[in-house]
């Protein structure tokens, strides 16, 4: 029925096809791989089009049928709701959906933002262990990652949540009305007091800028200096001591231009101060743990890919066990780490939309929750918030694709 | 030809979804032989699954009253629980024929989302708090952390009676009543707040009901309601006279166990709620029983109210507003005639 498609006969085909093309007018139209090839592709693209399009016909015109108001209008109506945590974005129940929207985003970059850095930190830390030679650091590490890899994601947020908020105490427990209090942990989260700059605090950050200018500069000359006559210069103590000490020292000169304004206990919990809500902390114990046990089996599996003669070479050089790690072997294995952390930290990100389980007013939970029950604008909502987590999840890949290619293996 | 099957198959599926919207509702159920149903995930005394897996409630007799009154069998239902937050989108988009799950009647829910069919419980937002805080209104509430649900009228009420009264207040939102009461329970929050039914709901389940109470403030309005779809007034009329006829049938002394000597009764107004006279249910496409049918299988909404929320129950909540017209409530249905 379908001769041409033989295998055989299409390879021989595909075989004459560049010389006989041209000359050969015997071949019929529906023989020459060339124009079939054509005629398939513009088939497929035309069901794909096809396809495209009546989802998006068959959604406009059943939204029109049922009387539902496209558009993105709702964003400017104001919500008229709380938000128990509004970080960087001045919010009151006056501001519009476009508010909330900012909110949810700024909530889900931080959690994202810090949970990565844990997670990658803690991932590091066990999948190193994970190849320790001392026992029990090597089975404590096993126990840690087969654990925390194999229970759901949402257990484990919805245990962390109360894992934090059981065991500790009410604010009415631990303070009197109308008690100043400059350093809390109860269950309406850690309270502190709120540092407030006065005149002259501006200078502390000058130093601090200019503290690490200063530290990039030497940190140029001693690595030149290491290349020229192989001496060593202690840099990790002697930057760490400009950026942290000179600013310190500023601080103190200009008479400590800092004020700190602690809590004031009302009559149910602390006013005032800063905050950090128990769902954020739950949710960041929680994505941190679960991410970091992948993260320490890609550690290791990179750390295992590097050839074990690395280490003995490095060894028959002389270069001691911590440097021989850091320097030799972390490198290497980093190119083989790198693009399945990608994926880690990508899923750090999407998973953070689990917070609207425990009240952390995430972009999910704030915006594609409430707003979009508030407005009923389901479409637009749901755009807006697959257009977020796709923005990041690509910033996040292209960043790692760029960092990958510099440490790259480089032939020589 | 693997192509063209392809193209064929998906030209089906195409053609099917865009069927789905054109039936009238009423086609659309008789042809699957039931009534899909949107309930709330778990409110004792509204919507909730017994210990058998079998739905209870005020809100689920409503339903099971709708497929009486279209099938003449009160179990030709189906629910899909749902949350506050998706209850709407899983009625505007077909998934369920009817939402009966206590929802609160406001303008723009009528014109966004659906068309209420009628009020089958009058509620009010109030506020519950543990009784050890020594609070006795609402009013000294300053301050507090405050636990309610996402996605419902209640989060904005309590937003503005904050504001109104020049309040502080810190709102905690989750998404399931569940996480609400836990939360609330492990002391995350100083006040629960919800419909005062909901409260009462609630309150069963939490480690030590007694030692809250809830506040004599009622702040907001709260008629609870079932509703249907925009677009299909038939399907609306079956909805909203199914429930007139169940308030009718109480105020008429119609109960399930007098149903059937009440249907030679001499009483015009009767019969014709029965179906014995005139030809009210074939006006909506139903049997002229059906309001008989309902009352015989669900029973009257006074019958529905003592055995799903009333004194009688955990719930212990007297009739109140919710009595009828004639005995101080405000219930009152349009005559069926």
């Amino acid at each position: 029925m379908r001769p041409f498609l033989l295998p055989t006969e299409s390879r021989m085909a595909n075989n004459n096809s560049p010389s006989s093309a041209g000359v050969a007018p015997a071949v019929s139209f529906w023989r020459d791989p060339d124009k079939r090839a054509i005629i398939y592709q513009v088939i497929v693209v035309s069901v794909i089009a096809w396809f495209v399009y009546s989802i998006i016909n068959n959604t406009a015109t059943n939204m029109e049928q049922r009387g539902l108001a496209s558009g993105f209008g709702f964003l400017s109506t104001s919500a008229g709701f709380g938000i128990i945590s509004t970080p960087f974005v001045p919010y009151t129940e006056e501001s519009n959906y476009f508010t909330v929207f900012l909110v949810g985003l700024v909530n889900t970059i931080i959690i994202a933002a810090i949970g990565c850095l844990f997670a990658l930190a803690l991932g590091f830390v066990v999948g190193i262990a994970r190849l320790s030679s001392n026992w029990l650091v090597q089975k404590i590490a096993i126990f840690y990652i087969e654990l925390f890899r194999n229970i759901p994601l949402l257990l484990q947020i919805l245990f962390w949540y109360s894992a934090v908020l059981k065991p500790l105490p009410g604010p009415r427990e631990l303070h009197e009305a109308g008690e100043k209090v400059f350093f809390s942990i109860n269950n309406r989260g850690m309270i502190f007091a709120e540092p407030v700059g006065q005149p002259g605090f501006e200078n502390v950050w000058y130093t601090f800028f200019a503290a690490i200018i200063v530290t990039w500069v030497i940190k140029k000359w001693a690595n030149a200096r290491q290349m020229k006559t192989g001496q060593q210069f202690p840099m990790f103590f002697v930057g760490l001591l400009l950026i942290v000490g000179a600013p310190l020292i500023t601080y103190v000169l200009t008479g400590r231009p800092l004020d700190f304004e602690p809590a004031q206990m009302s009559r149910f919990a602390l006013q005032g101060g800063v905050t950090i809500i128990p769902e954020f902390v739950a949710l960041l114990l929680a994505l941190v743990i679960y991410t970091a046990s992948f993260i320490a089996e890609i550690v290791r599996a990179g750390i295992q890919a590097v050839s074990h003669g690395q280490t003995e070479a490095a060894s028959a050089l002389g270069i001691k066990p911590t440097h021989r790690m850091r320097l030799v072997v972390v490198p290497q294995a980093m190119r083989v780490i790198v693009p399945p952390l990608t994926s880690q930290f990508l899923n750090l990100t999407k998973n953070s939309s689990l917070a609207t389980a425990i009240a952390y007013p995430d972009l999910f939970s704030v915006f594609a929750g409430t707003t979009l029950n508030q407005t009923g604008q389901a479409v637009e909502i749901m755009a807006m918030t697959l257009a977020v987590y796709l923005t990041l999840s690509l910033l996040t890949s292209g960043f790692m694709n760029w960092y990958n290619s510099r440490i790259k293996l480089v032939e020589r | 030809m693997q192509l063209v099957k392809t193209i064929a198959v998906s030209a089906a599926l195409a053609a099917t979804a865009g069927l789905a919207n054109a039936g009238e509702t009423l086609d659309a159920v008789n042809g699957k032989g039931f009534v899909q149903c949107g309930v709330s995930q778990g409110l004792p005394g509204f919507s909730n699954p017994d210990d058998q897996g079998n739905w209870t409630g005020l809100d689920v007799d409503f339903c099971r009253a709708v497929a009486a009154a279209v099938f003449n069998d009160a179990d030709a239902v189906k629910f899909t629980p749902l949350s506050a937050k998706v209850r709407f989108t899983a009625l505007t988009s077909g998934e369920i024929d009817v939402l009966s799950r206590n929802t609160t009647w406001t303008m723009s829910r009528d014109s966004d989302f659906g068309e209420f069919v009628g009020v089958n419980y009058y509620d009010g937002q109030g506020f519950m708090v543990p009784k050890s805080l020594g609070v006795s209104s609402a009013m000294e509430l300053d301050g507090a952390a405050v636990c309610t649900n996402t996605g419902t009228t209640t989060e904005l009420n309590v937003a503005d009676f904050f504001r109104a009264n020049n309040l502080d207040y810190t709102v905690v939102a989750f998404e399931k009543a569940d996480e609400v009461v836990s939360a609330y329970d492990a002391g995350r929050c100083d006040v629960y707040t919800t419909d005062r039914s909901g409260l009462a709901a609630q309150r069963t389940k939490l480690s030590e009901p007694d030692d809250h109470v809830v506040l004599p403030e009622i702040i907001s309005k709260e008629p609870l309601g079932p509703l249907v779809r925009h677009g299909d007034n038939q399907w609306g009329d079956i909805a909203r006279w199914t429930l007139n006829c169940m308030i009718n049938a109480e105020e008429m002394g119609v109960t399930s166990a007098n149903v059937v000597e009440m249907a030679s009764s001499d009483n015009p107004g009767i019969k014709r709620l029965l179906g014995t006279e005139g030809d009210l249910g074939g006006k909506i496409g139903l049997d002229n029983e059906f309001c008989a049918n309902v009352v015989a299988s669900v029973g009257n909404y006074g019958e529905s109210y003592d055995r799903n929320v009333g004194p009688e129950t955990p719930l212990k909540l007297d009739r109140g507003v919710n009595a009828l017209w004639s005995q101080g409530g405000i219930l009152y249905a349009a005559p069926q005639r």
